[in-house]
């Protein structure tokens, strides 16, 4: 202890010491290796977060520059106050969940015709993710022209006379029809990896129980899959959430069938109203972060990449 | 419970393979029944075409006189106790149990009686509310046979429900597992690739060999009587020692020497129109150290002398390990054999025999010791076809 009164500032550093020369060799190069990752991190996300949070608080307005002031919370009484966000708020839940629901179950009898292909299974499975594949705007212009009137093939085909993208009700049923298509793909391949977590013994012993299959799909597969179709529908839901491309392509919101990211996309880039813009961009990560919250705190949704191991 | 007769069943894959051919079995009614023989032998497969997991190519299974060929696993009224268990990780131990009768459409009162009856009879009536993921192999093989037992089906299946097991609670279970089917007295169809599980559970084996069962038979029949060479080195641990020999003159020469054979043998090694190159077979216990035996004893069969090479001491006898000169026996069937217990290749040069002697016996590692064997035990095999010679009906 005679080494304590002779250096009083020891203690601090003496936790420290504690470690061995390995440790903290070992330490020092985690820190290493994780900064640049950190950095990048911060400048692109965390820089931005903040920053759109900082200018939600502002009166800010680039065609009046000159008004520009600290306002606290007035841009979200403005924007919660307001018909037009929550029309774009409805079709996005409306899209959100029904685009979602229909992905799930075609993207279920997707899974399972993969996971039970015998010949060219390899080709079956190239072919049903071609759509992900494709560039969701280039995607988007494709639909466009189909549904245009007159010229587009599927416009002839279901509705000569008439132009649906031109009507909210079709037009939200085609941009949902888009979504569809271009993520039962990736729903699917999510659902194979869950498929392949269920074991042929489990099935075995059901159909010796007296399942019928159907009965083997309810009570066995599904239950059995649980957290692969949890993880699923996260993703989806908060990709379908953000929805974008399509709509901007297809009506570009007109007719009210903007969705929040459209509305956001009108204020901040087309409005250059950087308040109001922000505060919707705001507003729409809250939404994810507590769609997020829900799935796993609610759901029981084991974020990805989380150990899994004890709960089985 | 039910009858199952296997007749002429065979099973082919679409690419041609061949699974299971010809299988002729008939199984009484509370029969409890092992098929065993090493892996790709066909054992499982058969297994699966009574369950209804595979279909059956030819031949017909009839389950109380009914042809069941082509009803699904569900209308057959059979419970199969899988080697991995196969419960449903999402269900208590209790639902686990209940499923069969949920799905029977069975009422609540009814199945809670079962269930618990059923977990009495186990001993799992503290672990109903846990889910399987937290409990012992053990108390998990015990669940998969509670929800075989619990709704009094025709015929359990058994496909290795004691390989996942350490050695000791595999004991423990397998004398259970033969209580629980004596009491039920429901017919049972067990595969194991375990001879030593074949001979203590069933009341009768089939040893089956790629595909083809070799003999059906009571244990002890199949192991006196073996019908050929690989279902007498299939039975028995540790297993018949094989020696090359030739017969002449109602004599057999062999590494240990040449001697009469006895007037039993002699018979039927004749009768059977026995070639003059054949394999020998003598199990371990019918050895015994020389020096223990009187002179009326020892006349009734051969004795020889060699060095001990291991000596191993169990307590209750001693084996005693040689090797003896020349080549050692060969034919398909005990290539197989070996090639199955993963010892064909250990380059030892000779063939080895292990005797099992008394514990009195005073032979020692490395010093020779005179041996006696029983001459009448003696079984000649024929090594191009493997047939047993000296197989008496």
């Amino acid at each position: 202890m005679s080494h304590a009164i002779e250096e009083p500032a020891a203690p601090a550093k003496k936790g420290k010491k504690a470690l061995s020369e390995g440790k903290r060799a070992e330490r020092k190069l985690g820190l290493m290796l994780c900064a640049p990752a950190a950095l990048v991190m911060v400048a692109v996300t965390g820089y931005p977060v903040l920053y759109s949070l900082w200018l939600s608080l502002q009166r800010y307005d680039l065609r009046f520059p000159d008004q520009r002031e600290f306002i606290w919370f007035e841009n979200y009484a403005t924007v919660l106050g307001n018909s037009y966000w929550w029309t774009a708020f409805g079709v996005t839940a409306l899209i959100t969940v029904v685009s979602v629901v229909i992905e799930l179950v075609l993207g279920m009898a997707l899974a399972l015709i993969m996971h039970r292909t015998l010949v060219a299974r390899g080709l079956v499975r190239t072919v049903a993710l071609i759509p992900y594949g494709i560039v969701t705007v280039v995607a988007a212009f494709s639909w466009r022209y189909a549904w245009t009137k007159d010229t587009g093939y599927l416009a002839q085909l279901f509705a000569s006379d008439s132009d649906l993208l031109t009507q909210r009700v079709p037009a939200l049923a085609i941009i949902t029809l888009a979504e569809v298509w271009k993520t039962v793909p990736f729903m699917a391949l999510l659902l194979m990896a869950g498929l392949a977590l269920v074991p042929d013994d489990l099935l075995k012993a059901a159909s010796m129980d007296g399942a019928t299959a159907w009965q083997r799909f309810t009570k066995v597969m599904l239950p059995v899959m649980k957290p692969a179709i949890l993880v699923a529908l996260l993703f989806r839901t908060l990709d379908a959430f953000r929805i974008f491309d399509n709509i901007f392509v297809l009506t570009n919101g007109a007719q009210q069938t903007g969705s929040v990211s459209m509305q956001t996309y009108n204020n901040l880039i087309k409005g250059l109203n950087l308040g109001i813009g922000s505060t919707m961009s705001v507003l729409i990560f809250i939404a994810v972060a507590v769609i997020a919250f829900v799935f796993i705190k609610v759901f029981g949704t084991s974020a990805p990449g989380s150990d899994n191991g004890g709960k089985r | 419970m039910a009858e199952i007769v296997l007749d002429k069943v065979t099973k082919r894959y679409p690419d041609g393979a061949l699974a299971v051919s010809d299988v002729d079995i008939t199984i009484a009614d509370g029969e409890f029944i092992i098929l065993v023989g090493p892996s790709g032998c066909g054992k499982s497969t058969t297994l699966n075409m009574i369950a209804g997991l595979e279909d059956i190519t030819e031949g017909e299974l009839r389950i109380d006189g009914q042809r069941v060929n082509e009803r699904a696993p569900k209308d057959r009224d059979i419970a199969m106790v899988f080697q991995s268990y196969a419960l449903y990780p999402h269900m208590s131990v209790r639902e686990n149990m209940a499923f069969p009768l949920r799905l029977a459409k069975v009422d609540n009162a009814t199945v809670t009686k079962k269930v618990e009856e059923a977990a009495k009879v186990l001993d799992l009536t503290q672990h109903l509310d846990r889910k399987p993921g937290n409990l012992s192999g053990g108390q998990r093989q015990r669940v998969a046979m509670g929800r075989a037992i619990v709704r009094n089906p025709k015929a359990f299946l058994m496909d290795e429900p004691l390989s996942n097991l350490d050695a000791k609670l595999r004991v423990q279970m397998r004398t259970s597992v033969s209580k629980l089917q004596r009491r039920l007295g429901t017919t049972t169809v067990y595969v194991t690739h375990d001879q030593t599980e074949a001979m203590t559970l069933g009341d009768r084996v089939v040893v089956m060999r790629g595909g083809l069962v070799q003999q059906i038979g009571s244990p002890q029949s199949l192991y006196e009587q073996p019908k050929n060479l690989f279902v007498a080195g299939f039975i028995g641990s540790p297993s018949m020692n094989f020696l090359p020999a030739t017969l002449e003159n109602g004599e057999v020469n062999t590494p240990l020497g040449a001697f009469p054979l006895t007037d039993r043998v002699r018979g039927l090694v004749e009768a059977a129109n026995a070639p003059r190159e054949v394999i020998i077979g003598l199990r371990p216990e019918h050895f015994e150290d020389a020096t223990l035996l009187d002179d009326t004893e020892r006349s009734r069969g051969g004795t020889f002398t060699a060095t001990v090479e291991v000596l191993e001491s169990m307590g209750s006898d001693k084996y005693a390990y040689f090797t003896l000169e020349g080549d050692a026996a060969t034919s398909a069937e005990l290539d197989e054999l070996a090639a199955d217990a993963g010892s064909h290749d250990t380059g030892d040069a000779g063939s080895q025999i292990v005797t099992r002697l008394s514990a009195a016996s005073g032979a020692a590692e490395g010093a020779e010791a005179q041996v006696w064997f029983d001459a009448d035990k003696l079984q000649v095999f024929d090594p191009g076809d493997g047939r047993n010679l000296t197989y008496a009906d």
